[in-house]
């Protein structure tokens, strides 16, 4: 019984993980494989990583990934090899170059945008207050009184 | 004035729509333009005993189309190579991506053969090579043998009128390598 459960257990672990098994004859480079096939798009299936698509040229692309890793290259050599037949869009996580600068800096002026909106907001605001400060005591008591008139 | 900012955040935002909806994403700029055309060399589709290498792509402007039988945007395409190929202006080579030998022999003795010569590249190696993610692809190489334009999907009447043929004449222009 234990066998069994242990069996049902290696076996479904398997099924989550990348679509073939890869054998690694070390634990590090299995470690720098899955990270760069989940770095790495698929250019068939845009809005998935070469780890999860099934598509044909995905699963090229992660035996070309494994072949290099296995070679005993770095993960910079694997990135290189599929930028330069594919170009940035492969990368996730791509690098930041005049092309990319609106990708990297646009959120920051967004957020900027944000602020300074923030800012005139409570400029506003607060001037608002000091008008109802700068009342006269005739003007406060009738306020006062229009107000008690609301509540009774 | 209390309607006008908005107004004007959301005139912007339809620009930007705008623009986003006219972009097509399977267009990805290749990094292969101004470069050399990438080292192979292919047994022929027609005849294993010939070779296609790059090498054959020096000398004269020509076109490079990846093709496959179980392609069916390049059954929509080859109508139109078959008509270009008539017109003589240019070599079409071609390059049977990942496909059967049968299966791409079958396919140009049953819809005509367009192509000076095609090589025949089984695995898909030369086409990683290439940097092909999806066929029908076409590359224009100039008489060094450097690529100077990629065509992603179907040539049409209309993109050989307005980008193809006009580089491809441009390039014809040009001095041939001394």
């Amino acid at each position: 019984m234990k066998y069994w459960l242990m069996l049902f257990c290696v076996t479904f672990s398997f099924s989550v993980q990348a679509i073939e098994i890869r054998q690694f004859d070390d634990p590090a480079k299995q470690q720098a494989y899955e990270n760069l096939v989940q770095e790495l798009r698929c250019l068939v299936c845009q809005n998935q990583s070469l780890a999860d698509s099934d598509a044909d040229l995905a699963k090229d692309l992660r035996t070309e990934v494994y072949n290099i890793i296995q070679s005993g290259k770095s993960e910079q050599d694997a990135v290189k090899f599929l930028v330069d037949r594919y170009g940035d869009f492969v990368l996730y996580n791509p690098p930041l170059k005049s092309t990319t600068s609106l990708l990297w800096l646009g959120p920051f002026g967004l957020l900027l945008v944000g602020l300074v909106c923030l800012g005139l907001l409570a400029k506003n605001r607060n001037a608002g207050r000091k008008m109802e400060s700068a009342l006269t005591e005739e003007e406060s008591r009738r306020l006062q009184a229009l107000k008690n008139k609301l509540k009774g | 004035m209390r309607f006008l900012i908005p107004l004007i955040l959301f005139i912007v935002m339809v620009a930007f729509l705008a623009v986003g909806l006219k972009l097509d994403p399977r267009e990805v700029p290749s990094p292969f333009i101004g470069k050399p055309a990438p080292a192979f060399n292919l047994p022929q589709l027609s005849d294993f005993g010939k070779s296609l290498s790059n090498m054959d792509l020096q000398g004269q402007v020509s076109l490079l189309n990846v093709w496959a039988s179980w392609c069916v945007s390049c059954k929509q395409e080859h109508p139109f190579l078959m008509k270009l190929a008539k017109q003589n202006i240019l070599p079409i080579y071609g390059l049977d991506y990942k496909d059967e030998r049968e299966a791409g022999l079958g396919w140009l003795k049953h819809f005509g053969n367009p192509y000076t010569a095609s090589g025949f590249d089984g695995d898909g190696k030369v086409g990683i090579e290439w940097g092909v993610y999806g066929v029908p692809e076409t590359f224009v190489i100039d008489k060094k043998g450097v690529i100077r334009h990629k065509h992603t999907g179907p040539i049409t009447e209309d993109s050989w009128q307005q980008t193809l043929l006009p580089l491809i004449i441009q390039l014809q222009k040009e001095g041939s390598p001394s």
